[in-house]
């Protein structure tokens, strides 16, 4: 939303701390009450304002070549003598500033709409004692605002007041990270209760973006007290864009305001992502720019050189002015030069921009249309936030995917669990409450029954799960009850909020166990067992999850006074901390259930004595009120206190795919796209989901390189690394057979296929060996067993390296085009590194991508349908454009040799100015919207399919070459064509002569008609529009001819073209030349069409089978025709 | 705010934003294309034979009478110094020249397409706005006023320049000399004598104080009131031979309707026999080594003899069969092999 850099106030000029007195009340502390000034909180992301549009949006604009080009052509056409007015480029030119400007002016628009929507929104602010409603952006630092329930928070509040008694309020932050968890935030102790009376100051530090870190520090002053300190940290700081939860209503105090709030620091405008398509456009008009100045060039020279030659110069019935006889000689050479210049400056087609531009813009909207992207459950479609990159959605060479949440559901279900080494399973006909049934092996009922519910116990209280409140008591009997099975998972799951769905899973694995966790209320923790007795625990201590431990605790009293500590996590993370012999017997049961493509969780327990307690009470106690250093010491005593556990037992659940995962993979490893998987999850969850997703199949061979596989007795990891890649790199890619460029999997030979797998700890390694000159070599040889690979999985990837991973291969050779998909917010990063990034729906990876889709299985349709027609059309306008101007000025040029090299135009004004918007525009607009050369249905049918267009294959220099000696050949054709008819002028039947302007005119006639019909020939889907477009413009330029030469028009000084184009038509022999000239110069293309025409109706693979290979395979990527019987 | 929303972002099901509107998948099977080219062929070559033999049958005679060599008739009026030189071209005619006979007159090397010389007159003065006689638009500079700075009408170096040669034709029958009678009507283009062009309304009843004030362009003999004393209706601006050279040719090389023969007793054509050319030789090319020709020509439907278009015509049809033969071979011969494969 905001385009605005978060670094436009430099950080250097502030001091480091900012004073900001609550409610504005002066304190009895400080000397002078300065309200200090903060920003508005006004969040500002338009663009321009209504005054400055105009001279910012036109600066903006003519800092672009292609428009700065146009509008030095303009001038010259201004100032010098040139051969066509100015309004020949000047109207284009125009055209093409004032549809960017309304289309820039409507998006600013949309930005003010939407900045005022936030700006305006009312907020309730305490004043004096009195509840004022206030438009948001009046909000200033220190005022006391009230936020309820499901708003969001109109700027960074530290809360000082919540509803709830407990003195916390919940919130989640979905919009800023993309966790949709609920978070917990904590009111300032010892604030009072009537916040009019609070007298205090907060010191915090200046505003910077990091989300999770906020220090600060609040003063409170009581009336003949000292005053009191309390530190703050970011469990007291409410972001602005997060939204209040479960929480009725709140009062904080604004901290940071408007632009310099935490959000909208965080927002980084997207850099602009260029397309290869672009990159293509820009070479391409080089080469036209250097044709351009060539042929001016070549014109003047040969202009002199013809000029040197007696009694050429200066005829007696062309004299000059006295003035140009004085004139320099270099003066008007360069006069000369500039003139040659603006005459083919055509060449270079300004309309084309708008073109490109109009056909990408329109062209989003078909995926935005889509309803096979609607998807029914979220009741949303696809959405493009960028359409620049259409086309690159037809070039993906790399797909970059995550695997929680994209590759699966991240929808858990508890599967299974394992009690002491014996394997327990849900079964599904299960009647009585005890449904809980060992699966394998003999058991000790009585003793096994105190560990299941010891194990059970341990999945109610050891989370963080909060139940939700409103009618969540019903709910929950219903369920205990069994009365309401059928009961659909959604309401299921309202019951319970919790900040990852393993949590709900385990506790609601344990709740069909007959174990319910019904609710913490004032620090205590209420169950109700399999005898529907409530047992009730006191909870003293939550040992948060974090990534590093990759384990949580919780330390609960029991009724009894025991004192507990239950704690689950990793089985990396839990095994080296319990008891080794217990170990063995679970383990088996963990790796097991990770190949099956689970996630495991271990769970263990110990009983803490009254000593240890006390130990562990006050290390916590006194680690939370650190300033310094609060995590490192947290994490310590967390360390210490999670030692000398036993194992119970470990819990299996599953992490359903996505619908037609496995079929999405194989389509676009079909289409020649290489598939990564970068995932933060372990090796065996990530590989059994790669196997599931037929990423690796039977066949493939794994490549591993792990910590695991670096464990070497003889040799240190680095060296073990270095001799894995070697080894890796002879197996998968010296002696792996040559492969065609594109493709990977071959269908028809049976290659090795080799599967690579590599954790974030050895990818450091390779990417950061201890010694530099190292790096390089590890990273090549990486990426060359990485390009060998058919499928390739990171496990274990922090955000950032996925990111790096990305760049990686992006940044090799050949440039490769990447796409990232992901749905959470640790996916952004390499969402924002790669060409094309998709998030999937609902999340704040959304809103960094350039497309987002609802489900996994649309980025079939997206890439292989979608994709492949953006890049066909989008290839083919561009081609185009470059052709037909090029058939259009080559015969002004070649007009040079003949009238004296003096830039006499070969066409009239008019013609010159609406060839380009009007005569040849619509056609090719329709077709870049239209074309399917291949229907959508085939497309998804036959993935190979994609790799015909792999490597930007429409917009090379062979492609490029042949659509240049097309447009070459045809505008000789042209030229000459009618140059070898006048060489009698007299063509009419009564003996009258033609004179140049109805060559031009001729010329002209069979330019328009013969680019449109070749355009026509390449269409190979006929919509009723393209008929429109195409007979239409046609006729269109036949009408406007005859209205343009059939009025004397007042305006014009002199009527050039008066019935011209009439008395043409009135000439047999002007007609057959249009006729022969037309047929001639699309009968090469005629024949290309037909010989590449595929032989059977049955003959899918028209590429590879083409029946003369010999002589059309040059023009093989020129416009894939495919004729596809129906 | 949501509830409102989803229905809107359903998206239409319709066949346009669905992709799916109907629509003609052209196949260029070998059934269509091989008789298309063989029918395109076969038409052109009719139509090629037929233009190449009206081309044939169209007789021409052209005559260059610029007087370049020392012994041809017209030698001593390119020499400067001599005013009003008269030089006398005869041919003559072995069979008959079928009529109408249409006189053109022919230039080569000279550049009517200048671009500066092409802009170089003034649109007002030549629709009679007598407003822009007294002050000829820029464009015309410098022929738009004289040395002593009156403004001149026509202005432009195109009106200038106008060819002032002029002819006349006897047909020598017996050593006497019968005038051929020179049709000058009708060799302009209609619209440009009867719309786009128009005489300044004669004042007080004269036509040429139309005029007044203004001086003719600097290599007339006469002014533009005076262009055809035979004819008052075929002066001022629309003057035929005036229309037909305001007309810029296209090429360097060029020529210009001057006459037809339509009257009398050559309505039929020109009897076999000798003829000679009367030429009043005022219009001077040899100072930009430009040649000037006299060209006899009768026309078709197609225009003057041109062999071109027939040729293009007779080589694209043959071409157009000879693929569509080379086709059938190789489609005969895939198709085989095709079904050798099923």
């Amino acid at each position: 939303l905001m385009t605005r850099s978060p670094n436009w106030f430099s950080y250097e000029k502030r001091v480091d701390s900012r004073t900001i007195y609550v409610g504005h009340r002066p304190c009895p502390d400080t000397e002078a009450f300065i309200p200090s000034k903060f920003c508005d909180n006004r969040i500002v992301s338009s663009k321009y304002t209504v005054w400055n549009f105009l001279p910012k949006n036109l600066f903006e604009q003519f800092r672009r070549i292609a428009n700065f080009y146009f509008l030095i052509i303009f001038l010259v056409q201004v100032i010098v003598d040139t051969p066509t007015s100015p309004v020949t480029s000047g109207l284009p030119l125009f055209f093409v500033i004032t549809v960017t400007a309304i289309k820039q002016g409507y998006e600013d628009c949309l930005r003010h709409k939407a900045d005022n929507e936030v700006n305006k929104y009312l907020v309730t602010v305490l004043e004096d004692g009195r509840s004022v409603k206030k438009e948001s952006e009046k909000i200033k630092v220190g005022d006391v605002v009230e936020v309820v329930e499901d708003e969001t928070f109109p700027c960074d509040l530290i809360l000082l007041q919540s509803s709830r008694e407990d003195g916390t309020c919940f919130v989640t932050t979905a919009s800023l990270d993309g966790e949709s968890n609920h978070k917990t935030h904590y009111t300032v102790p010892d604030t009072e209760k009537d916040l009019q009376a609070l007298t205090a100051t907060i010191e915090c530090e200046q505003p910077q973006p990091d989300l999770y870190k906020f220090v600060g520090r609040m003063h409170i002053y009581k009336p003949e007290q000292e005053p009191a300190v309390r530190s703050l940290g970011p469990e007291n700081l409410l972001l602005k864009g997060a939204t209040l939860k479960n929480t009725k209503k709140i009062y904080g105090v604004a901290v940071y305001t408007g632009m310099e709030t935490k959000m909208a620091l965080n927002y980084q405008g997207k850099s602009q992502k260029r397309s290869a398509v672009e990159k293509s456009i820009n070479a391409f008009l080089l080469v036209y720019l250097c044709i351009l100045i060539s042929k001016a060039v070549v014109c003047t020279t040969l202009k002199y050189v013809w000029q040197s030659k007696e009694g050429q110069d200066e005829p007696w019935y062309n004299q000059k002015t006295q003035k140009e006889k004085d004139t320099n000689m270099y003066l008007k050479m360069f006069t000369d030069f500039l003139s040659f210049m603006v005459l083919f400056n055509f060449i270079i087609p300004v309309s084309m921009y708008v073109t490109v531009e109009m056909q990408k813009f329109l062209g989003s909207f078909f995926i935005t249309w889509d309803k096979d992207f609607f998807d029914p459950e979220i009741q949303e479609g696809a959405l493009v936030n960028t359409s620049d990159l259409n086309e690159e959605l037809g070039q993906v060479e790399y797909v970059f995917t995550d695997k929680t949440g994209t590759l699966t559901q991240n929808n858990m279900e508890f599967i299974e669990c394992c009690i002491d080494g014996f394997q327990y399973k849900h079964r599904d006909t299960w009647s009585e409450v005890d449904g809980f049934t060992v699966t394998d092996g003999p058991v000790n009922k009585l003793q096994q029954k105190e560990k299941e519910e010891l194990f059970l116990r341990a999945l109610c209280l050891c989370h963080t799960v909060q139940v939700k409140e409103a009618g969540s008591e019903e709910v929950l009997t219903d369920q205990v009850d069994g009365i309401d099975e059928m009961r659909p998972q959604l309401e299921e799951e309202r019951g319970f909020i919790a900040s990852s769905p393993d949590e709900i899973a385990l506790v609601k694995g344990a709740m069909k166990y007959g174990f319910t966790f019904l609710g913490l209320e004032s620090k205590s923790m209420k169950i109700k067992n399999r005898e529907n007795n409530i047992e009730e625990y006191k909870l003293l201590h939550v040992l948060n999850f974090d990534p590093v431990r990759r384990r949580m605790s919780v330390i609960v009293q029991t009724k009894s006074g025991e004192t507990l500590l239950f704690c689950k996590g990793a089985d990396s993370s839990i095994f080296p901390r319990v008891k080794p012999e217990e170990v063995d017997r679970i383990r088996m049961h963990v790796e097991r259930n990770a190949t099956e493509g689970y996630r495991t969780l271990c769970v263990a327990f110990k009983q803490l004595s009254a000593e240890e307690y006390a130990v562990a009470d006050t290390g916590l106690r006194e680690a939370r009120l650190a300033l310094q250093d609060r995590e490192e010491k947290l994490i310590a005593v967390y360390n210490q206190v999670e030692t000398g556990m036993s194992l119970i037992g470990a819990t299996a659940v599953e992490d359903r795919l996505q619908e037609e995962a496995a079929e999405t993979m194989e389509a676009l490893q079909g289409a020649g796209m290489k598939v990564w998987v970068l995932t933060g999850d372990k090796m065996e969850t990530a590989k059994s989901t790669c196997y599931a997703c037929r990423l690796f199949q039977r066949g493939t061979e794994l490549l591993e390189l792990t910590l695991r596989t670096l464990e070497d007795e003889r040799l240190k990891r680095e060296e073990k690394l270095r001799e894995l890649l070697q080894e890796y790199h002879r197996k998968a890619v010296q002696d792996a057979p040559p492969v065609k460029a594109g493709v990977t999997r071959s269908w028809s030979t049976a290659n090795q296929d080799y599967g690579f797998i590599i954790d974030g700890a050895t990818l450091s390694i390779v990417m950061n060996p201890q010694h530099e000159v190292d790096a390089s070599q590890y990273k090549s040889l990486f990426l060359q067993i990485c390009q060998n690979c058919t499928a390739v999985l990171c496990c274990r990837m922090a955000p950032l390296q996925k990111a790096q991973i990305v760049k990686m291969v992006k940044t090799s050779k050949g440039s490769p085009i990447t796409l990232s998909i992901g749905d959470g917010a640790n996916d952004v990063s390499m969402i924002l590194e790669a060409h094309v990034g998709i998030g999937k729906e609902g999340r704040q990876a959304v809103r960094n991508s350039d497309y987002a889709i609802p489900k996994l299985k649309h980025l079939k349709k997206l890439l292989l349908a979608h994709g492949h027609l953006y890049y066909v059309r989008i290839a083919h306008l561009v081609q185009y454009f470059f052709y037909k101007n090029l058939c259009f000025i080559l015969p002004q040029f070649l007009y040079q040799f003949f009238c004296g090299y003096s830039q006499q135009p070969l066409y009239d004004a008019a013609y010159l100015t609406m060839y380009n918007i009007c005569f040849t525009s619509m056609p090719i607009l329709a077709y870049s919207l239209l074309e399917q050369h291949i229907s959508i249905e085939i497309l998804l049918d036959n993935a190979t399919l994609y790799r015909e267009i792999a490597n930007n294959a429409m917009l090379r220099w062979r492609p490029f070459l042949y659509w240049t000696l097309l447009g070459i050949f045809q505008g000789l054709l042209f030229f000459f064509g009618v140059r070898f008819l006048f060489s009698n002028p007299a063509l009419q039947d009564n003996g009258q002569v033609f004179g140049n302007w109805s060559y031009g005119t001729i010329v002209f006639t069979v330019l328009v008609f013969t680019v449109t019909l070749k355009l026509a020939l390449d269409t190979r889907h006929w919509t009723w529009i393209n008929h429109f477009v195409i007979w239409g413009s046609l006729a269109f330029y036949v009408f406007f001819s005859f209205f343009w030469g059939g009025i004397i028009w007042p305006f014009l000084k002199q009527q050039r073209l008066y019935f011209v184009f009439a008395n043409m038509l009135s000439s047999v022999s002007a007609w057959l030349v249009i006729i022969i000239l037309i047929i001639l110069s699309l009968l090469p293309e005629i024949l290309l069409v037909v010989l590449r025409k595929p032989r059977g109706p049955h003959s899918r693979q028209v590429y590879l089978s083409l029946p003369f290979p010999f002589w059309i395979l040059p023009f093989y990527h020129i416009h894939p025709i495919l004729c596809y019987s129906p | 705010m949501k509830n409102e929303g989803e229905a809107s972002e359903q998206p239409d099901n319709t066949a346009f934003t669905q992709q799916q509107l109907p629509a003609w998948q052209p196949i260029l099977s070998a059934g269509i294309v091989i008789p298309g080219f063989l029918i395109i062929g076969l038409a052109f070559l009719g139509i090629g034979i037929g233009l190449f033999l009206t081309s044939q049958t169209i007789q021409v005679l052209e005559m260059d009478y610029t007087g370049v060599e020392k012994d041809s008739p017209c030698f001593q009026c390119t020499i400067q110094s001599v005013q009003n030189c008269t030089c006398e071209v005869t041919f003559s005619l072995s069979a008959l020249f079928t009529g109408p006979v249409f006189f053109y007159y022919g230039l080569s090397n000279y550049f009517q397409n200048f671009r500066k010389y092409g802009v170089s007159k003034d649109y007002y003065q030549l629709t009679g706005d007598t407003q822009y006689f007294k002050s000829p638009r820029d464009v015309c500079f410098p022929y738009s006023h004289d040395s002593k700075n009156n403004p001149i009408v026509p202005c432009g170096a195109i009106a200038n320049s106008m060819f002032n040669d002029t002819f006349e034709l006897y047909q020598i029958i017996n050593g006497t000399k019968k005038k051929v009678p020179l049709d000058g009507k009708g060799i302009s283009w209609w619209t440009d004598f009867n719309i786009k062009y128009r005489n300044p309304s004669s004042v007080n009843g004269s036509f040429a104080s139309a005029f007044d004030g203004t001086v003719k362009p600097i290599n007339w003999p006469k002014a533009a009131y005076e262009l055809d004393l035979t004819d008052p209706n075929n002066n001022g601006f629309l003057n035929q031979d005036f229309l037909v050279w305001m007309r810029r040719a296209a090429l360097p090389q060029f020529r210009k309707l001057y006459r037809r023969i339509t009257e009398g007793d050559y309505a039929g054509g020109l009897p076999a026999g000798n003829y000679s050319l009367t030429v009043h030789y005022n219009y001077p090319v040899l100072s930009f080594d430009g040649r000037k020709k006299l060209v006899f020509s009768n026309v078709s439907w197609m225009g003057g003899k041109n062999d071109f278009l027939g040729i293009a015509y007779l080589v694209v049809g043959s071409l157009c069969v000879v693929m569509s033969v080379v086709m059938l071979i190789v489609y005969a011969k895939f198709k085989f092999s095709d079904d050798d494969d099923a």
